[in-house]
C-alpha cells in the first residue's frame, strides 16, 4: 500500500548535446527531454510522510520585524573556521558593517544587521546548546545603514568578481547546513557543472519560509539563479519544488517559461525530498555518496534563501543581514512568517508572533525532523535559523521505547538504503568495524528511521553518535 | 531559568504505529483461519486455542516477574505466539501437551534468549517441532470427530488422489489452522494491505517451491498435484504468517529473496525426499538459523555506491 505509482528516471541518454531521459513507472516507459517533465512527479526511493503541519503558517504573508534591545552574533554561523571579530567593545557600528571577517577560505564574514554599539564579545549559548564566542551589539533603533554599491549591469562582472561578491557578503547555505556558498561556487572544474539545482523542496514539516519566498519574491529567486548560471556556461538551472506547493510551482513556471536555461521540476511530497543527495537524484538521476560532493556529479545545490542572498550580494551589494523565519506550532498564538534581522533572539521573534497560546513541551529550532530542541528561548538566531517550532506535545517523551522486532520499516524508509536498526545496534555495542562495513557513514541523519520505528527506538540518534565517534577517530589517526 | 523545555535528539515527531498495533493486526489476520478451524474441528479446537494463548501470556508474565523485568505482555506478541502454535496443532492433542508446548515456546525459545526481538527461531514453530519430536504419536494423529484418516499430503504420498477443492476451502484433516487456504489468504491480504508484510518472502518461497516440485516432484507440471502441494501441509500458513515473522527473517532486501528461495528448496526437499509428507516447519526453523549468515552476505549497497556517476562527453 505504500508503493504507489511514481516516475523514476532510470536512464539518461546523451544525443547531440542534449540529454534524453528514460522515465519509467509501473505501467509505462517513455522518453523525454529534461525540459518537459509534465507526465509525473520525480522522486527518490525510500522516505516517510510525516504530518505536514504547514497549514499553521502557510497563508501568512512575510512581516518585517524590527529588532529591539541587544543582538547577538555568534562568530561561528557556518561550516568551517570561525570568523574573527574586527570590532572592539565600545565601537559604533552601522547596519551592513562587517563585524567579523572570514577566518580562512572555508569560512564566512559576519555583518551587523542593526546600528548601535558593541556591548561585549563573550561566549553565549547557541541553538545547538554549546557556548559560542559572540559579538553583542546594543541596538540604537535607528537602523543607520552603510552605503551599498549596487551593480547596474551584472553582465559587466567577471566570474571572479561575482564569486568574490558572494564571499564578501557572507553568503552561506541558508537551508541549515551553513556551508560557505563561495566555496560551492568554486569547484575544481567549473566547466563540468551541468546543473544548478535550486532546493525549493522545503520537505521539513511545518516550515513555510521558503514557500512564502517563492510566492512573494519568485523573481528574486530566478534572478539569483541567473547570476549563478553566469558562472557556469554549460549548466542548466532546475527548481525542484514539492507538489504540495502548486502555486509556487505555477509562479516559477510562469517566470521561467522563456528561459532556455531554467526549468521547474515538480517533486513528490515526501521527506527528505530536499536532502541534497535525494534532490540531485530526483532531478537528474545522478547518485552521490558520502565521499563525494555534488560537484562530482556535475551539480551545485542551493537553497531558496541562499539564491536570494546571492542576488542581494551581487546585484544590490548587500551582505547577509536578514532572512525569512517561520514561527509555528500548535503552541503559538499567531503563527507566521517574518523577515528577521539575523542576531535577534528567539524570544523576541516569538513575542512578535503573539507568544504562547498554550505552554509548549518542546521548542525546536528548525523543523521537527532535523531541528534542534532548545531548553530555552534566550538564544540568538543565525544565518541558518529557519524557524521556531513550538509543540504542545512531545512525541519523543510520550512514547515508550520497546525492543526492536526487526520489522524492517527503517530499511524501507531509509533514503540511503542502509539498515538503520542494525547500525543502531552496532552503535550501542561500539562495533566500529561492522558499522563501517554496513555503510553507516552514508547516513544523512534525516531521522526517517526514528520517525517510522514502531518500537520508538532512537535509531538516528545512535547512528549519529557512532558517526561522530568514527569521524573523531579518523581525525586522531591523521 | 525556572522551567526548561524538553530536549532530545531529532527527529521530534514519531509515526503512530507501535509494536502492539502490528501484533494486533497479525491477530486479526489470523482470525479467519482460527474461526474456520473451530468450525471445522469443533469445540476441541477452541479449547486448544484458548489454552495455548493463556499459557503463553501467563508464562511470559511469570518469567518476567521472576527475573524482575518489566512485564511486556502488553505488546501482544505472546498472544500471537500462542495463537500460531495452536493453529499448528492437531485438534486432538492432549491439553497437557499443548500447555507444555506453549511454555517451551515462550520460556525456552523466546525469553531465555532475551525476549521479543532476540529469539533466533520462531517460538511457535520451535515449540511445534519440539512437540513433533517428543510426542510423534499424538502430533501426527489427525483423527477427530469430523475426519478420520490421513492428511491430504499423506494421501498424495501414498499415491491416492485428493480433492483440491476441499483443500482450498479447508474441509480436510490437518492441524487446526492449516487446512483452509482461502481463510489464510484472506488474513494474508489484510496483512499486506495494512503494510505489515510484503510479498517478497511468501512470493519467493511459493515460486521456488513450485519450481522445485515441478522439477523433482515426479509429477511434472500436474496442476492438481501442485495445487495440493501448495494448499496442504501448512505451506500457506507458514509462508504468510511464519516465514514473514520479522524477528526471525532477514532484514536486508536481498536477504529476504535468498531466504524465500531457501525455504522453497528446503520444503521441496523435505517433502519429496524426506521420510515425512510435510516439511514446512523444519524448513522454516532451519532457515531461521541461517538468517545471520544470509544477512551478512547480503549487506545492501548504499545509495550512490551502486555505480559510477554518469558523466557525459
Amino acid at each position: 500500500m505504500r508503493k504507489l505509482c511514481y516516475n523514476y528516471i532510470d536512464k539518461v541518454i546523451h544525443k547531440g548535446g542534449k540529454n534524453l531521459y528514460r522515465i519509467t513507472n509501473k505501467k509505462h516507459t517513455f522518453y523525454r527531454e529534461s525540459g518537459a517533465r509534465k507526465m509525473g512527479l520525480m522522486t527518490f526511493k525510500g522516505g516517510v510522510h510525516p504530518h505536514d503541519g504547514k497549514e499553521f503558517s502557510k497563508d501568512k504573508p512575510i512581516r518585517e520585524l524590527l529588532p529591539k534591545g541587544e543582538l547577538v552574533y555568534p562568530i561561528s554561523q557556518h561550516i568551517g573556521a570561525p570568523a574573527s571579530p574586527v570590532v572592539a567593545v565600545g565601537d559604533t557600528v552601522l547596519r551592513g558593517q562587517k563585524i567579523a571577517e572570514a577566518g580562512g577560505f572555508v569560512s564566512s564574514p559576519i555583518y551587523s544587521s542593526v546600528s548601535g554599539t558593541v556591548k561585549a564579545i563573550q561566549p553565549r549559548r547557541g541553538a545547538v546548546g554549546d557556548m559560542v564566542n559572540s559579538i553583542i551589539i546594543e541596538n540604537d533603533g535607528e537602523m543607520k545603514e552603510v552605503e551599498y554599491h549596487p551593480v547596474d549591469d551584472i553582465d559587466s562582472l567577471s566570474k571572479e568578481e561575482i564569486i568574490n561578491k558572494v564571499k564578501e557578503a557572507g553568503v552561506v547555505g541558508m537551508g541549515g547546513a551553513g556551508f560557505p556558498t563561495h566555496v560551492k561556487l568554486s569547484p575544481k572544474e567549473p566547466e563540468k557543472i551541468d546543473y544548478i539545482i535550486a532546493n525549493c523542496a522545503e520537505c521539513e514539516p511545518y516550515l513555510t519560509a521558503d514557500y512564502r519566498r517563492m510566492i512573494e519574491n519568485p523573481e528574486l529567486l530566478v534572478e539569483g539563479m541567473r547570476i549563478v548560471l553566469k558562472l557556469f556556461d554549460h549548466a542548466k538551472g532546475i527548481f525542484g519544488v514539492e507538489n504540495n506547493k502548486p502555486d509556487a510551482i505555477a509562479k516559477l513556471q510562469e517566470l521561467v517559461k522563456d528561459e532556455p536555461r531554467m526549468e521547474v521540476c515538480p517533486l513528490q511530497t515526501k521527506y527528505p525530498q530536499g536532502g541534497e543527495r535525494q534532490l540531485i537524484y530526483a532531478t537528474t538521476h545522478r547518485e552521490i555518496n558520502s565521499t563525494m560532493l555534488p560537484a562530482d556529479a556535475g551539480c551545485i545545490v542551493d537553497n531558496v534563501e541562499t539564491l536570494i542572498s546571492i542576488y542581494n550580494a551581487v546585484k544590490l551589494g548587500k551582505p547577509v543581514m536578514n532572512r525569512i523565519f517561520t514561527v509555528t506550532g500548535d503552541a503559538v498564538k499567531e503563527p507566521g512568517n517574518f523577515n528577521i534581522c539575523i542576531g535577534m533572539s528567539y524570544a523576541e521573534i516569538l513575542e512578535a508572533a503573539g507568544g504562547f497560546k498554550t505552554q509548549p513541551e518542546k521548542i525546536i529550532s528548525g523543523g521537527p525532523m532535523m531541528g534542534f530542541a532548545m531548553f530555552g528561548l534566550d538564544i540568538p538566531t543565525t544565518k541558518t535559523s529557519s524557524s521556531l517550532l513550538c509543540l504542545t506535545k512531545d512525541d519523543v517523551a510520550a512514547s515508550e521505547t520497546t525492543a526492536c522486532i526487526n520489522c524492517g520499516r527503517c530499511v524501507e524508509a531509509c533514503p540511503e538504503r542502509i539498515v538503520p536498526s542494525k547500525l543502531a545496534k552496532m552503535s550501542e555495542h561500539g562495533d566500529m568495524a561492522s558499522f563501517e562495513k554496513w555503510n553507516g557513514m552514508e547516513c544523512i541523519e534525516c531521522g526517517s528511521c526514528s520517525f517510522i520505528c514502531p518500537a520508538k527506538r532512537p535509531l538516528a540518534q545512535s547512528i549519529k553518535t557512532m558517526k561522530k565517534q568514527i569521524l573523531a577517530e579518523r581525525r586522531n589517526k591523521k | 531559568m525556572s522551567d526548561l523545555y524538553n530536549v532530545s535528539s531529532s527527529p521530534h515527531v514519531r509515526a503512530k504505529d507501535t509494536t502492539a498495533r502490528i501484533m494486533l493486526y497479525v491477530i486479526i489476520a489470523l482470525l479467519p483461519a482460527s474461526v474456520f478451524g473451530i468450525w471445522n474441528f469443533g469445540l476441541r479446537a477452541l479449547i486448544l486455542i484458548a489454552v495455548c494463548i493463556a499459557t503463553c501470556v501467563v508464562s511470559e508474565w511469570v518469567f518476567e516477574l521472576l527475573i524482575h523485568k518489566k512485564s511486556t505482555i502488553n505488546d501482544l506478541s505472546a498472544v500471537v505466539t500462542g495463537l500460531l502454535l495452536a493453529l499448528n496443532l492437531p485438534s486432538g492433542l492432549p491439553i497437557w501437551q499443548a500447555v507444555l508446548g506453549s511454555v517451551f515456546a515462550i520460556v525456552i525459545v523466546k525469553m531465555m534468549f532475551g525476549g521479543l526481538g532476540q529469539n533466533f527461531m520462531n517460538p511457535a514453530l520451535g515449540a511445534r517441532c519440539f512437540l513433533l519430536v517428543s510426542f510423534a504419536g499424538t502430533m501426527t494423529n489427525f483423527n477427530c470427530d469430523a475426519y478420520t484418516g490421513a492428511t491430504p499430503l499423506a494421501l498424495i504420498r501414498n499415491g491416492e488422489s485428493v480433492d483440491t477443492m476441499k483443500m482450498l476451502i479447508g474441509t480436510t484433516a490437518g492441524t487446526i489452522g492449516e487446512t483452509s487456504t482461502i481463510a489464510i489468504l484472506v488474513g494474508a491480504i489484510f496483512l499486506i494491505l495494512m503494510g505489515v508484510i510484503d510479498l517478497t518472502i511468501p512470493g519467493t518461497y511459493i515460486v521456488s517451491f513450485v519450481v522445485f516440485i515441478a522439477l523433482f516432484g515426479g509429477h511434472g507440471l500436474d496442476g492438481n498435484y501442485i495445487t495440493a502441494q501448495l494448499c496442504g501441509g501448512g505451506l500457506m500458513l507458514g509462508a504468510f504468517f511464519m516465514a514473514t515473522d520479522y524477528v526471525t527473517s532477514p532484514i536486508t532486501p536481498m536477504g529476504k529473496v535468498v531466504y524465500g528461495i531457501l525455504l522453497g528448496i528446503l520444503t521441496g526437499l523435505f517433502r519429496t525426499f524426506g521420510a515425512n509428507a510435510e516439511g514446512v516447519s523444519f524448513a522454516i526453523i532451519l532457515s531461521n538459523l541461517l538468517v545471520p549468515i544470509i544477512e551478512k552476505l547480503t549487506i545492501p549497497k548504499a545509495f550512490g555506491q551502486k555505480k559510477e556517476v554518469k558523466q557525459h562527453e
